[in-house]
């Protein structure tokens, strides 16, 4: 009896247990290895020998890999704090008017867009030309028409070309951001409201102190969202600048090391780096998501 | 029924016949954008049409081609042979024994003296040039430069005195384009290129290659400051450094010929004159624009001048003989031939009838093409991809951005002390 069970159990989760580590652990493991061996395009083999923590070397110490990081971290600080900030003030004030509809649609757009195509469609909006010629860019038009210099938004470095970007990239996920509070924020209960609006709570306090604990569990989960999406930005960066003027990420140099410069062994520690930097995250979501389902249950 | 047993004849005729047809394939990569790679469709069926036995599959892989080739190598499955600008690839492939050496198998004695020895790795034959582009050429308003009486200059301080002469009658000497995609800073890459050539002379450039020369070496530094005598001089470029790094290197040279012109002289390689008559329709070559070689700049240099060259090579991964065969015929007159009758652009094959070129600056690009004797292939290539197609180009941005020499250089440096080593 207890046998056919086991044997059922196996048939069930084998499969599920199979695909795990043949596409996840046992790339993740080698990648680790690979991360200690040179360049090269073979995994192992002759063109490929030990090099101990040179890679890892590298990662930290490259004047373009901390700029990478750097980067990152701007991109995770300024991108996060806006989409979350702007989704949820958007959810709460759009809630209150007629063409809520409409508007949560056009914000919600961009995130119909692929990153590729967003990225192509900002890179018009930043378009720089000389100032003899008519500017085809949506913002140097805007600056000529104010009486100013045309400027080269996507190389003035460090800051303006940077924010330009991450720009774009909140331009994507704000709508997203938006649609999840907004979902939160209706499933709370009216009466709830009404009974602070009796007590004489202003509409600050009931924002402070009744919607804002309430979505607390959405926040956290969109927040987290936000920064895994962030720190594997890649798509934008790439179409964009390809990485110049000091605007490389960690992905788009981890592309470049393994697909233009064929070192395999640099792209795989800077995976791992970027694992180990999304792991946290995601263990941390993982845990309030099994939590939850336990007070459910 | 009648009509369905025909019908299942039908099938099986041709299941039959395609199993019985002789099944020799010939698989070829190659990367061109459309209008090429009709004219090589032309060459491939010109070639099946003489070798009846042979099919030729043509796959076009148009982005991240390098990528894509070398995943599939890694695999063991690459395409039976491929042409391509990656010389340094050509070594590193040469050097592994994944291409085959052509000694013997392929006689390149039709091949321009100018490009035959770019096929060479440790003095054997691996690749085949085909579909070659001079670079060290600059284009010019021709209908400007005679209304203004300027000549085009023949070294290059008589080219910074014209640029000073064109500022002070109220023009812009240059349109630089070196916005590439990913591939950005080459066009920059390409102007030191030819500058390292004429300046520090062929054999420092070939020592700065192979890095047996550092960047900071004071050649090269002086490489980068000719080139900043001009891109870095706001009235010189149009639209200044700024415009250099926006402007994409295909709309660059439209400049020329606007009304009035926005700029006059463009220095690019010869495939930018098909950029030019699509975006600007109804101008006479040689009579709206013309061209005249980059000029020397070590006015003690040996004669005579080195020109720098960009193209493909074809290297073959198979070496069974309906490869070698189709890699001979590539460049043959004949192929050859189709190529520039279909693109008006240049042959690698000595034997070319000239009169086919009925383009007068296609015929003087190609005169200057035939008449080389030194000549070098575009460095950016030859590097390894970490410097070449990596921290040169986006050194050659940083430098026009306005970072300080030192710095870009030594950046570079880096990048090369670490790409040159082993491991």
């Amino acid at each position: 009896m207890i046998h056919t069970q086991r044997w059922i159990v196996w048939l069930f989760v084998g499969p599920a247990v199979f695909l795990i580590l043949f596409f996840l652990t046992y790339p993740t493991l080698m990648t680790i290895v690979r991360s200690f061996y040179g360049k090269g395009t073979q995994i192992f083999g002759s063109t490929a020998t030990l090099v101990g923590l040179s890679n890892w070397k590298f990662v930290f110490t490259n004047p373009t890999m901390l700029a990478a990081l750097r980067n990152n971290a701007l991109w995770t600080i300024v991108f996060t704090i806006c989409t979350v900030t702007c989704g949820l003030l958007l959810a709460v004030l759009l809630d209150r008017v007629r063409y809520e509809k409409v508007v949560k649609s056009i914000i919600f757009i961009p995130a119909a867009i692929s990153m590729v195509g967003a990225a192509v469609i900002w890179k018009f909006v930043y378009a720089y030309r000389p100032v003899d010629l008519p500017q085809i860019g949506v913002v140097n038009a805007l600056m000529v028409a104010c009486g100013k210099e045309p400027v080269g938004w996507l190389i003035e470095r460090p800051w303006i070309n940077n924010l330009a970007l991450i720009v774009v990239g909140i331009w994507i996920w704000t709508g997203f951001c938006m649609v999840i509070f907004s979902a939160a924020y209706k499933s709370i209960p009216e009466d709830i409201i009404e009974a602070a609006r009796t007590d004489g709570a202003n509409e600050w306090q009931i924002f402070g102190k009744i919607t804002l604990p309430l979505m607390t569990p959405t926040i956290a989960v969109v927040t987290t969202t936000m920064i895994v999406q962030v720190l594997k930005i890649f798509d934008i960066v790439f179409v964009m600048t390809h990485g110049a003027y000091d605007t490389e990420v960690i992905a788009s140099r981890m592309y470049k090391e393994m697909f233009s410069f064929y070192n395999y062994g640099r792209a795989s520690a800077i995976a791992v780096v970027l694992l180990f930097l999304i792991a946290p995250v995601m263990i941390f979501n993982i845990r309030r998501f099994t939590r939850q389902e336990e007070k459910c249950a | 029924m009648k009509r369905f047993l025909r019908f299942l004849a039908a099938i099986n005729f041709t299941i039959f016949s395609a199993t019985s047809a002789p099944a020799s394939e010939v698989t070829v990569m190659h990367g061109w954008p459309a209008q090429q790679g009709a004219a090589f469709e032309k060459i491939v069926r010109a070639f099946m049409h003489e070798h009846p036995g042979v099919e030729v599959i043509v796959e076009v892989v148009g982005r991240d081609r390098p990528a894509f080739l070398a995943t599939r190598l890694a695999a063991g499955n690459p395409p039976d042979l491929t042409p391509h600008p990656w010389l340094g690839r050509q070594t590193e492939w040469a050097q592994n024994n994944q291409i085959v050496c052509l000694d013997g198998l392929v006689d390149p004695s039709e091949l321009l003296d100018a490009l035959r020895p770019f096929g060479y790795v440790d003095g054997k034959l691996y690749g085949l040039f085909v579909f070659p582009n001079i670079k060290s050429l600059v284009w010019y308003n021709k209908g400007q430069f005679a209304r203004k009486r300027y000549r085009p200059p023949v070294s290059w301080d008589a080219m910074i005195a014209l640029s000073d002469k064109i500022v002070a009658d109220g023009g812009t000497p240059w349109a630089i384009g070196l916005e590439s995609g990913a591939a950005s800073g080459w066009p920059g890459s390409d102007w030191i290129e030819d500058i390292m050539l004429r300046a520090a002379g062929p054999q420092l450039y070939d020592k700065w290659v192979q890095h047996e020369i550092p960047w900071t070496h004071p050649s090269v530094r002086r490489a980068f400051q000719y080139f900043g005598q001009i891109v870095l001089n706001p009235d010189y470029v149009f639209g200044g450094p700024t415009g250099a790094l926006t402007t994409n290197f295909g709309d660059s040279p439209s400049a020329l010929f606007t009304q009035p012109p926005r700029a006059l002289m463009h220095r690019q390689a010869t495939f930018i004159q098909g950029f030019i008559r699509t975006q600007n329709r109804g101008l006479v070559a040689g009579k709206d624009y013309d061209i005249f070689p980059f000029p020397p700049i070590d006015p003690s240099a040996v004669e005579p001048v080195p020109i720098l060259v960009g193209g493909d090579v074809v290297n073959c991964f198979a070496r069974r003989p309906e490869v070698i065969e189709f890699a001979k015929f590539l460049i043959s007159k004949e192929a050859q031939e189709i190529w520039i009758k279909e693109l008006g652009e240049l042959s690698s094959n000595k034997r070319t009838n000239p009169a086919l070129f009925t383009n007068p600056v296609t015929r003087k690009a190609w005169d200057i093409l035939s008449d080389a004797t030194i000549s070098r292939y575009d460095a950016s290539d030859m590097m390894p991809g970490a410097v070449g197609t990596g921290s040169f180009w986006s050194g050659v941005l940083d430098f026009v951005s306005g970072i300080p020499l030192n710095r870009v250089l030594e950046k570079i440096e880096e990048s090369a002390q670490d790409a040159y080593s082993s491991n």
